[in-house]
């Protein structure tokens, strides 16, 4: 439940806002609300599944946003700018 | 416990929204941390300690310093101390600390009273471990190589990026070349003119 809402919330930003820094931080809600789930549920169960599936969610998380970064900056160089609705020529 | 449960969670949900409706971005980022903070209270009283402490540490440690880092460098400027006096008024610490503190006396009152998981009790960092390390192993090396891909792949765009305005330079030079090559055929083309 609060995994849903959380990510129907991240899900809506990410459709709404324009700006590549607040995609991100999006992203990063709606990962964490799966992470919610899969520790809910491992805890529904007793199982350490759940807790081991947030750990891999963590590591995806934490190389998506490193890399995502870089292209932030890399983008921010080039065309000045970080709003979406600019950016979506993908031409170079 | 219950209730601590539904408390973090609402406090989750309220700073996400607040964070999805700022229009600055360190504000939001303030809120960000406050619900991520949120979200390891809501693991702590699910029962999985280990994976709180890794929440608070890998999310509101080292993404959120990187969040920060990036947008502390795109604002790079003279105006950054003025700016940053203007954002970090007392109207905008407000909000997130009294999250962070009905986050903090939940905490308090946790670790003095019992620390029995919601669902079916908690599930101790040795058992996740042993798990993670017994039928997990190939998903351990697999995450291992994304980690990999992903300092690479970081890696790989900062330097691009470093190298980038040589390249701009090298174009800009061989417009100039091309502007200078029509100047001399321009001015070859009067010096016939002005000869005879």
């Amino acid at each position: 439940m609060l995994a849903g809402i959380l990510f129907s919330l991240g899900l809506t930003s990410l459709l709404v806002r324009r700006d590549l820094i607040f995609v991100l931080m999006s992203l990063e809600v709606m990962l964490n609300a799966t992470g919610v789930a899969f520790v809910a549920a491992g805890s529904r169960w007793h199982q350490a599944d759940g807790q081991i599936m947030f750990l891999f969610i963590l590591a995806v998380a934490a190389a998506e946003i490193a890399v995502g970064l870089a292209m932030v900056l890399r983008i921010y160089h080039r065309f000045k700018s970080l709003d979406v609705d600019t950016l979506g020529e993908m031409k170079g | 416990m219950e209730l601590a449960f539904y408390i973090a969670g609402a406090v989750a949900v309220i700073s996400t929204v607040l964070m999805l409706t700022r229009m600055n971005v360190v504000h939001a980022l303030l809120y960000l941390i406050v619900s991520l903070l949120s979200v390891a209270v809501v693991f702590y009283v699910l029962g999985a300690p280990f994976v709180a402490a890794l929440e608070v540490i890998v999310y509101a440690g080292a993404i959120m310093v990187l969040l920060l880092f990036v947008v502390m460098m795109l604002n790079l400027g003279g105006r950054a101390a003025g700016m940053e006096r203007q954002w970090l008024t007392p109207g905008i610490w407000t909000g997130p600390v009294l999250l962070a503190g009905v986050l903090i006396t939940e905490v308090v009152y946790l670790a003095r009273g019992a620390t029995a998981g919601l669902g079916a009790g908690a599930i101790a960092p040795k058992e996740v471990g042993i798990a993670l390390f017994g039928p997990y192993v190939i998903g351990v090396e697999l995450v291992s190589m994304l980690l990999l891909a992903g300092l690479v792949g970081a890696y790989h765009l900062g330097v691009h990026q470093a190298e980038k305005p040589e390249i701009q330079h090298d174009a800009d030079t061989h417009e100039r070349w091309a502007d200078a090559s029509g100047d001399l055929v321009l001015a070859g083309t009067d010096q016939p003119s002005r000869t005879p």
